[in-house]
């Protein structure tokens, strides 16, 4: 790991002056993939801004149809908010499916979505529920917000405060899990917000997270788990590798997203 | 730079890079060679310490961002005549072969005793997917901590 300064921020706004000032600043969260990253020295950043130290980004609350989550909120204590496992369990259950324990107590909600990773979790109910990303200084919808391989429409230095969902009907996800690295090979949320209002996200299959549009259209007019076996899906983006290969991830798509529909309506 | 934390139970002061895992303080400036690094690269586990009561790897955490905290490491649990519960439970079911991922194991499964959830063999197993055991005697891992959690091995 190269060498960087070190900078423990007590305010939001020292962290983004922090992060402002520094020559190749980075934001340090969980430390879950970046501390990784820098071992690796596939980025070497002159500063770190640890956001360890900004309890006010943490926590989960439940307000008026939505559950707003701090961006430092790690993904054991989301798994376990009696607000989240009432308000949107299939979200609770998500965040207990990250990783493993070790990685669950310190990575965090912000540093997924501000990572996204292809096969990481966390975007997939960003998407199909809708979220929004508040950050130091705007709100950013989730249908803009996933760009691409590790790319947001984060701007340099922009920091996610919290993630809002609207709070669902009901909704499930269903993962494929890579048996070794526990990310999904492909997995698939599902959110139905009523009155034939359904959103599907998913995740680990093309270069970043997004709405499977045709089976959402399918769905409108019968929640048919079916319908995830011939709704139209273009894998030509897809990723292969030794895990799967672009075809195989269009059928574990599918697959998926028939589970989490058929969990649904069970 | 300074980091001030508490390792089992006494406060420790060292004095760090900005780049030092937590890991690297343990065994390096404390002497706490009971924690091992296995992996290096956040899969293993054998680097499992508890920081404020949650089971870490300590290869995936700077010795920085331990600043103020409370750390737990295998050297804190017990000790020979006076072994913890899990540590006796390791020893009765014969969960180590080589011995290296024990540690690891060990804080790990601490959580998983502590939760008051009740145990069973596939929430070990669940529990502790971030722990590996290269000799693979994982049957009896899961056997200690069931017999130390009290339930039916
Ligand atoms: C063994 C292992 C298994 C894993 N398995 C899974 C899995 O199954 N599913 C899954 O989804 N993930 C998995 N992960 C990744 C894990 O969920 C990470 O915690 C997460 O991707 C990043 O969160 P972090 O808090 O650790 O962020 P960090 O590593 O600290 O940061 C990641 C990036 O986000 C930026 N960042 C962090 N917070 C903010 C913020 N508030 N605003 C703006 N930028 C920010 C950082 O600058 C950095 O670029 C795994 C990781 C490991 C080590
Ligand atoms: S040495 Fe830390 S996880 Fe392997
Ligand atoms: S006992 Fe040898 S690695 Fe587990």
């Amino acid at each position: 790991m190269q060498d960087f300064a070190y900078h423990r921020p007590r305010s939001i706004a020292d962290a983004v002056s922090l992060r402002r000032s520094a020559a190749d600043g980075s934001y340090l969260a969980g430390g879950m993939t970046l501390i990784p990253t820098l071992k690796q020295r596939l980025a070497a950043p002159s500063d770190l801004v640890d956001l360890g130290a900004l309890g006010e980004l943490a926590g989960v609350r439940l307000e008026s149809g939505m559950m707003t989550i701090g961006a430092m909120t790690r993904h054991a204590v989301v798994a376990a908010s009696q607000d989240a496992r009432r308000a949107i369990p299939a979200l609770a259950a998500l965040a207990g499916q990250i990783g493993d324990a070790q990685v669950r107590n310190r990575g965090t909600i912000g540093g997924s979505v501000a990572n996204s990773d292809p096969a990481a979790d966390y975007p997939a109910a960003v998407i199909a529920l809708g979220a929004t990303i508040r950050t130091d200084r705007r709100e950013i919808a989730a249908d803009g917000y996933f760009r691409g391989l590790f790319e947001t429409a984060l701007e340099p230095g922009e920091l996610i405060r919290e993630i809002a969902f609207p709070v669902p009907a009901r909704a499930a996800y269903r993962k494929f899990r890579h048996p070794a690295s526990r990310y999904a090979v492909a997995g698939v949320f599902v959110a139905d917000f009523g009155g034939s209002r359904v959103r599907v996200g998913v995740t680990g299959a093309g270069p970043c997270a997004f709405r499977w549009s045709a089976l959402e259209h399918a769905l409108s007019s019968a929640l048919d788990p079916a319908a995830a076996n011939g709704a139209p899906l273009d894998h030509g983006r897809f990723n292969s590798d030794l895990a799967a290969s672009a075809e195989f991830r269009a059928q574990l798509v599918r697959v998926m997203a028939k589970r989490a529909l058929e969990s649904l309506s069970g | 730079m300074k980091v001030s934390i508490t390792v089992n139970g006494a406060p420790r002061e060292a004095e760090v890079a900005p780049n030092t895992l937590l890991v690297e303080l343990l065994r390096g400036s404390f002497g706490l060679t009971g924690t091992h690094v296995g992996c290096d690269t956040s899969q293993c586990g054998a680097c499992t310490v508890r920081l404020d009561g949650k089971a870490v790897k300590s290869c995936t955490v700077l010795a920085a961002q331990a600043e103020g905290c409370e750390v737990t490491t295998i050297e804190g649990l017990g000790a020979p005549g006076a072994l913890h519960p899990l540590q006796a439970a390791f020893q009765e079911t014969h969960a180590l072969q080589c011995g290296f991922c024990t540690p690891g194991m060990i804080m790990g499964a601490l959580d998983l005793i502590e939760s008051g959830e009740r145990l069973d063999e596939a929430s070990v197993r669940a529990g502790l997917d971030g722990n590996y055991c290269r000799c693979t005697g994982y049957h009896n891992i899961v056997r200690a901590v069931l017999l130390a959690a009290g339930a039916n091995a």
